[in-house]
């Protein structure tokens, strides 16, 4: 007893207090968190800086990239790195809202499938299987067009389309963490099926739903503007990535028109998919390199 | 220790517990027979398999599903085995608090023990976090936790395995039960931690008057701490009785092989004898006394009836060899 009174700071400083492996090590990550970054400052900060207004119409047609229009004009004369900074202010809030929400539905499905069983799960599991059962862009498109075009109708299809994802994840989660000997105890304690749910499970089965968030963010990204591009999302006058490249599309010697958004969306998500790769090194513990 | 005249706190009569398994069932437990008094410490020992552990999670409701208990359970009064959801959860770690065999893996490893033990004073008190929180330090600081105050924020897996078991014991008394389920409290410790939790549970069934139903295969535990003994072979009782008795003057050939297979200080020059075979495997109901076929007493009929268990002097004893052979020899073996 006197010894421990007498040393006890080195008993608690000394022990490392997380597993957390540093993802400052690797170039890649902080690539990542430095575009993520940039494109959160401008999308936060646009309006106050922006040469132009995305819809206005300046200068001449189809005019090439110049000190002017850094990226050149399109068609009807708007400066199309304007439209391409603009652009991120619909992409990033959709892509980042669609996994929100597929990470919530799929969660709350997933672990009381997990959890409880039975007709919830066969029910829950079934939906997942079907859904599943559609390559993804076709069921978006499906969704989408059922909908009817806008940006909005694309984020629903999107929505339908990812959470199964997590619903299946988290569900294989729960089932396994359920049956550790601390949730035994709990019970032993005298604790309610949910407060076991969401005290004592769900924290331990979260981390790779997490994980596969992050990696998925760029993948929406992509879808976002693939739909977009194929008249399903943002419509014509907003500048949406995805509709700006369908624009460019008809423009094959003007071909900044399209490589600006193109290079907007390949460096928003590859930069997600390393934040998402760094994410995993540190909170995964069994993914060893 | 045991008072005869006041019910007993745990009453069981009965218990039957199976296992639903691939083809047909298990059946773990076949009949068992517990009474435990108030401040009373029971000893159920047993090798693994024979269901005592079975016994004990059945009492709380905490098989799996797969299992099915049949049977009666009192526990002061109401009956266990079948009871609702909620008046379980509320006798759970309200009225019987249970520890488990492994304190590695039963603690939640997320949460710091200080909010783990808070969440067993949550579950059954209306106390705002605030007071929970210092109810568990307190409690830490009843397991005799070394520096409770500075170290109740510690995570799970920045404390040794004795620690752990501390936590899971003041997890399990955070309520005042009046009795403790000991699940082989001590089989994952090392020895001289192992002495520390006895000394540990011994001191607190003597301040807070707790009974402890403990599960063991240690006859060492058993003999420092007990008061009552119930051998437990194949899913039934072989012989219960004081824990005096049974070491002195074990009557069933199972308890007498358990004792003789035992190292003993005080006889070094004594050979150990292992009991031959294996146990049965609960597939199908032994036919006759379920240790017949290891037993080197047994008689032709042991193999057709299944002995009951009877009174023989001071214990019940499931034997119908052994112990008419010492009431009439008049010797102890």
């Amino acid at each position: 007893m006197s010894l421990l009174s007498t040393a006890p700071r080195l008993l608690v400083d000394v022990a490392p207090r997380s597993t957390w492996k540093s993802p400052w090590k690797r170039v890649t990550v902080i690539a990542g968190m430095t575009v993520t970054s940039f494109w959160l400052v401008v999308l936060i900060t646009l309006s106050w800086w922006a040469p132009y207004k995305p819809l206005d119409a300046v200068g001449g047609r189809l005019q090439a990239p110049s000190w002017h229009h850094l990226f050149g004009t399109d068609a009807l004369s708007r400066d199309v790195f304007t439209r391409t900074l603009y652009g991120a202010r619909q992409t990033l809030p959709v892509s980042v809202g669609v996994i929100v929400c597929a990470v919530t539905i799929g969660t709350v499905l997933g672990s009381l499938a997990g959890f409880f069983g039975g007709w919830i799960e066969s029910v829950v599991m079934r939906l997942v299987d079907v859904t599943l059962a559609f390559p993804p862009i076709f069921l978006a498109m499906a969704v989408a067009a059922a909908l009817g075009p806008g940006l909005q109708n694309a984020f629903f299809a999107m929505v339908i389309v990812w959470w199964p994802i997590y619903a299946r994840l988290i569900r294989g989660q729960v089932q396994a963490v359920k049956h550790r000997d601390h949730i035994q105890a709990a019970v032993s304690i005298g604790a309610t099926r949910w407060r076991i749910l969401r005290k004592h499970v769900l924290p331990l089965s979260f981390t790779p739903a997490l994980i596969n968030a992050t990696l998925d963010l760029g993948q929406v990204v992509i879808l976002t503007a693939t739909l977009s591009f194929l008249g399903l999302g943002a419509k014509p006058p907003s500048p949406e990535w995805g509709a700006m490249i369908t624009d460019g599309a008809q423009f094959f010697y003007q071909w900044w028109v399209a490589v600006a958004p193109g290079i907007a969306i390949l460096t928003v998500a590859m930069s997600f998919n390393f934040l998402g790769d760094g994410l995993r090194d540190a909170l995964d513990v069994r993914a060893k390199r | 220790m045991s008072d005869l005249t006041t019910p007993p706190l745990l009453e069981i009569r009965d218990l039957h517990v199976r296992f639903a398994v691939r083809n047909g069932q298990v059946h773990a437990v076949r009949g068992l027979d517990l009474t435990v008094h108030r401040g009373e410490v029971a000893a159920v020992v047993g090798e693994s398999g024979s269901g005592k552990s079975a016994s004990m999670l059945a009492t709380l409701g905490l098989l799996d599903i797969n299992a099915s208990a049949s049977g009666s359970v009192r526990f002061d009064g109401t009956e266990l085995l079948g009871a609702p959801p909620p008046v379980l959860r509320s006798i759970r770690g309200g009225r019987i608090g249970m520890i488990f065999q492994d304190p590695m893996t039963s603690l939640n490893p997320v949460l710091d023990i200080r909010r783990q033990i808070a969440e067993a004073v949550i579950t059954h008190r209306q106390v705002s976090p605030r007071q929970a929180e210092s109810k568990a330090v307190e409690l830490l600081e009843m397991v005799s936790f070394p520096d409770a105050v500075r170290r109740a924020r510690s995570y799970p897996h920045e404390l040794s395995g004795g620690m752990r078991q501390r936590v899971m014991i003041a997890m399990a008394l955070a309520n005042d039960p009046d009795i403790l389920i000991a699940d082989e409290p001590t089989t994952a410790l090392d020895v001289t931690v192992q002495a520390q939790i006895l000394d540990l549970l011994r001191s607190l069934r003597q301040s807070r008057e707790l009974a402890i139903v403990l599960i063991t295969h240690d006859l060492g535990v058993v003999a420092g701490l007990a008061d009552t003994v119930n051998v437990m072979y194949a899913g039934r009782i072989a012989e219960s009785g004081p824990v005096v008795d049974i070491f002195h003057r074990p009557q069933h050939p199972y308890t007498i092989g358990l004792l003789a297979s035992l190292p003993r200080l005080d006889r070094p020059d004594r050979e150990l004898t292992p009991i031959g075979g294996v146990p049965p495997r609960l597939y199908e109901e032994p036919e006759g006394c379920s240790f017949a076929p290891r037993c080197r007493y047994a008689v032709e009929a042991c193999h057709e009836v299944e002995p009951p268990l009877e009174r023989v002097e001071a214990s019940m004893v499931a034997c119908s060899v052994l112990p008419m052979r010492s009431r009439t020899a008049e010797g102890s073996l």
